[in-house]
């Protein structure tokens, strides 16, 4: 069982249909209720980070297999500015958008592994991976 | 898609069961004040039973709404907040510390009558 799927970022409404599908994943994977709305806020914050500052882009859902573990990858891909400084954004309140700032480091809070590859002017990709417990 | 907004002698009742995207919750946000404005309500209570997610962006809608409320003169308790969402909201980093709650509706609408009557 290794499918890849997605959703592309393009309207508002493109946000709650990446969570709905990400947790929709999530539990046929087995996670428990509380991981399940932990990656489908994560999804939630990364599909807006998308819609607000690239405009369009793509959530991806890929199951990964360690040794001994299962997992959900989250891959959010966008070709928008890219971000000026990574541990800026990655600071708890940094906000361009007048929005809580939370954005960032909650997904990484709310994750387990946190990876931000981001060129300026060429866009940015965040994979980010929650291990079934 | 709107969010019905009950009313009950001096309170608003307002239910979420829906999966709240950003251009429902601001509606909600406006239809909210419009109807403390027209209706004199004095307390509102919000449940969130059904609300399986609260992202940063919500938690900012309602975290305005109800100051916005507060600024108008009406007292907001939010009520129903599930355990797997309380639990999302501080690995957030958001923890609504001035933000009155309340375990379901029944006691959201002691907590309002007693706030209002201090």
């Amino acid at each position: 069982m290794n499918f890849q799927s997605g959703v592309h970022i393009k309207k508002e409404w493109d946000i709650v249909g990446a969570r709905q599908l990400g947790r929709n994943r999530a539990k046929e994977l087995g996670f428990g209720t509380v991981d399940q709305a932990r990656i489908a806020t994560a999804i939630s914050e990364l599909a807006r980070n998308i819609y607000l500052y690239a405009g369009t882009g793509r959530v991806s859902f890929e199951i990964v297999e360690d040794i001994n573990k299962k997992g959900l990858k989250i891959v959010a891909a966008d070709e928008g500015p890219g971000i000026l400084d990574i541990s800026q954004v990655m600071e708890d309140g940094f906000s361009t958008s007048g929005g809580l700032g939370a954005g960032l480091p909650g997904v990484k809070r709310l994750m387990d592994d946190f990876d931000i590859d981001s060129v300026q002017g060429e866009g940015t990709v965040i994979t980010t991976i929650k291990w079934v417990r | 898609m709107r969010i019905p907004i009950l009313k009950l002698h001096n309170y608003l009742l307002v239910s979420i069961q829906i999966d709240l995207d950003d251009q429902t919750a601001i509606q909600f946000q406006e239809d909210l004040l419009s109807k403390i404005h027209k209706s004199g309500a004095t307390g509102v209570v919000i449940d969130l039973t059904s609300v399986d997610i609260i992202d940063s962006f919500i938690a900012k809608v309602l975290g305005d709404v109800i100051t916005m409320s507060d600024l108008m003169g009406a007292k907001v308790v939010l009520t129903g907040i599930q355990p797997a969402v309380a639990m999302t909201l501080i690995d957030l980093g958001i923890h609504m510390q001035d933000v009155p709650t309340a375990l379901d509706l029944e006691q959201g609408l002691i907590k309002l009558r007693q706030e209002l009557e201090e």
